[in-house]
């Protein structure tokens, strides 16, 4: 799909498909296309060329039937300001003809303090959470997370990944967007990296940081080590504290590694063995320069 | 308050098996209108510009010593209603619909499913209800100040009211639907100021009856049709003048409504 807005191209020729039943998290930096390619998905914006199938219906031409099935948590949320956490639950409650209970949700998520409070005065983490009550309420096929947890603290981000989780071992399949990658990672089935509009990357997130042959042992001590002290071929200092092994991992190079850092009273407090993590696979894909 | 989150691994399985069913039109017609309507009352600037600032301007002008023949109650009743129903339909819903948009409340709600027009039917309830409660307290106190209308004249009128309830809510729709929700706020109380000040001078500089070419404005036309209208005649051009407002408003509000700010 294509997705113009004047000169911009937000969406440039994307395409992508989500099997039922999985996590497929679109990655991403800010402006790449993430919410562009969701909200057509939703129905709230037309491409400008190409054709979208949700659940085999088209949402440009009957976007209520689409949304009669799935649940949509929009970016930064969305409410009448006045309204009180109860009140919109009970809101969006009335639309379904078997939805959840809204007094479970609000016990689950953590909203019980605040069921009173209109929406302006809420914190982001509290919308946020609540505009994930409002996506899952219906019991839909399939959902839309934009940025679930951005905003959200370490606690509440845990409970939102469990909740997901849960939301894909009943069946529910999940599409999120988020530019955190150990969100993508801890989650994801399959993550898609997009770019500029553009499907740079795709797989399993094994497959994305399985190494490219440039197989390392890299760790961290508290104190400097002797290098010339260690039995271990090609051992070099990045930086202070910060040493590389550019072979692959043994369980005997280990071995040898922590001994020898034993001898001389080092103590290792980080170790990293062969993994590229998403982080340099996305900055290698999408490139170290700061968007504008 | 409690604000805890409940640890890994609490959902039986089975919990999110899907199983969507929207609910009949009917009842999220219902849901959505008792959600605006208790929003729409709810809001205290609201029941001061639409209940105790009408109120007020009834009993004070009734009890003005100023009075004259041209400016009874027979005049005074018409043009509070129409203040009461330019403020709730207009600027109400005006700033109403301007800061749904801002805060995504539109969006929110079609992201729900539901259809755009059971939103604008819950929005219809809303000022209905608004209007309903304005007619009770408006028409009680009338009732007591002494004005009297027969009651072919008291259904005539309500069917001019609902006229102009209809206009004002349609041009209050265009604004809030076009427009940021800063400019709403500044524009839509000048606006009403503007509207509310041209439908007192005209009655009490010329009298509802004559108004001429005043006419053409929406709150001159709707208090006049409703003088005409208590009395048991038809206000024809007072009618004309309301439709066409409500015309040209819902036309544009069709074409550059926009559910996001």
């Amino acid at each position: 799909m294509v997705k113009t807005f004047g000169a911009t191209t937000a969406v440039d020729g994307l395409s992508l498909t989500a099997r039922r039943g999985e996590i497929l998290a679109l990655l991403g930096p800010n402006g790449a296309g993430k919410t562009t390619t969701i909200e057509m998905c939703e129905g709230f914006q037309r491409p400008t060329a190409g054709t979208i199938r949700v659940l085999g219906i088209d949402p440009v031409t009957r976007p209520e039937d689409v949304r009669a099935r799935i649940g949509i948590m929009l970016q930064g949320g969305g409410s009448y300001s006045g309204i009180r956490v109860g009140e919109m639950l009970t809101l969006a409650a009335a639309y379904n003809d078997n939805p959840h209970d809204p007094e479970w949700l609000i016990d689950v998520l953590g909203l019980d303090g605040v069921r009173r409070t209109t929406w302006r005065r809420l914190s982001g983490g509290q919308q946020q959470r609540l505009s994930l009550a409002l996506a899952i309420i219906g019991r839909p096929e399939l959902v839309f997370l934009d940025e679930p947890t951005a905003g959200l603290d370490a606690q509440s981000r845990l409970a939102v990944w469990d909740l997901v989780e849960a939301l894909r071992r009943d069946g529910v399949t999940v599409i999120l967007t988020t530019h955190l990658m150990d969100e993508a990672e801890a989650l994801a089935d399959r993550i898609v990296i997009i770019d500029k509009g553009r499907v740079v990357a795709a797989g399993t997130p094994a497959e994305l940081t399985a190494g490219d042959g440039a197989s390392a042992v890299s760790f961290d001590t508290d104190t400097p080590l002797d290098t010339a002290a260690v039995p271990v071929d090609g051992l070099e200092a990045v930086r202070p504290l910060t040493y590389r092994i550019p072979t692959a991992a043994t369980p005997e190079l280990l071995a040898t590694l922590t001994t020898a850092a034993a001898e001389q009273g080092v103590l290792i407090r980080r170790l990293d063995v062969d993994h590229r993590n998403l982080e340099e696979v996305f900055l290698d894909i999408t490139g170290r320069n700061l968007r504008s | 308050m409690t604000d805890t989150l409940h640890t890994r691994g609490r959902f039986t399985p089975g919990t999110f098996r899907p199983a969507p069913k929207r609910a009949s039109a009917s009842a999220m017609i219902a849901a959505q209108g008792k959600a605006e309507t208790v929003l729409f009352l709810r809001h205290g600037e609201q029941q001061l510009l639409s209940v105790i600032i009408p109120l007020a301007a009834l009993i004070l002008t009734a009890r003005m010593p100023v009075i004259s023949e041209q400016t009874s109650l027979a005049q005074l009743f018409p043009m509070v209603l129409a203040i009461a129903t330019s403020s709730s339909g207009f600027t109400g819903q005006a700033i109403a619909v301007a800061f749904d948009r801002r805060y995504g409340a539109l969006k929110r709600t079609g992201a729900s499913g539901v259809p755009t027009s059971t939103i604008i039917f819950g929005k219809v309830i809303a000022v209905a209800a608004m209007a309903a409660l304005q007619i009770l307290l408006l028409g009680a106190v009338a009732l007591l100040l002494g004005w009297r209308a027969s009651p072919g004249g008291v259904v005539l009128g309500l069917v001019i009211l609902l006229i102009g309830i209809t206009t004002f809510t349609a041009l209050g729709m265009l604004m809030g639907g076009t427009m940021s929700s800063e400019m709403v706020l500044a524009l839509a109380n000048l606006i009403w100021f503007l509207l509310v000040g041209a439908v007192g001078w005209v009655m009490f500089a010329h009298g509802l009856d004559n108004a001429g070419w005043y006419t053409a404005i929406p709150t001159v036309a709707l208090a006049a049709g409703l003088t005409d209208a208590f009395t048991g005649v038809i206000p024809w051009v007072e009618i004309a003048v309301l439709a066409g407002w409500a015309a040209i408003a819902s036309a544009l509000a069709v074409k550059w409504f926009r559910f996001e700010a």
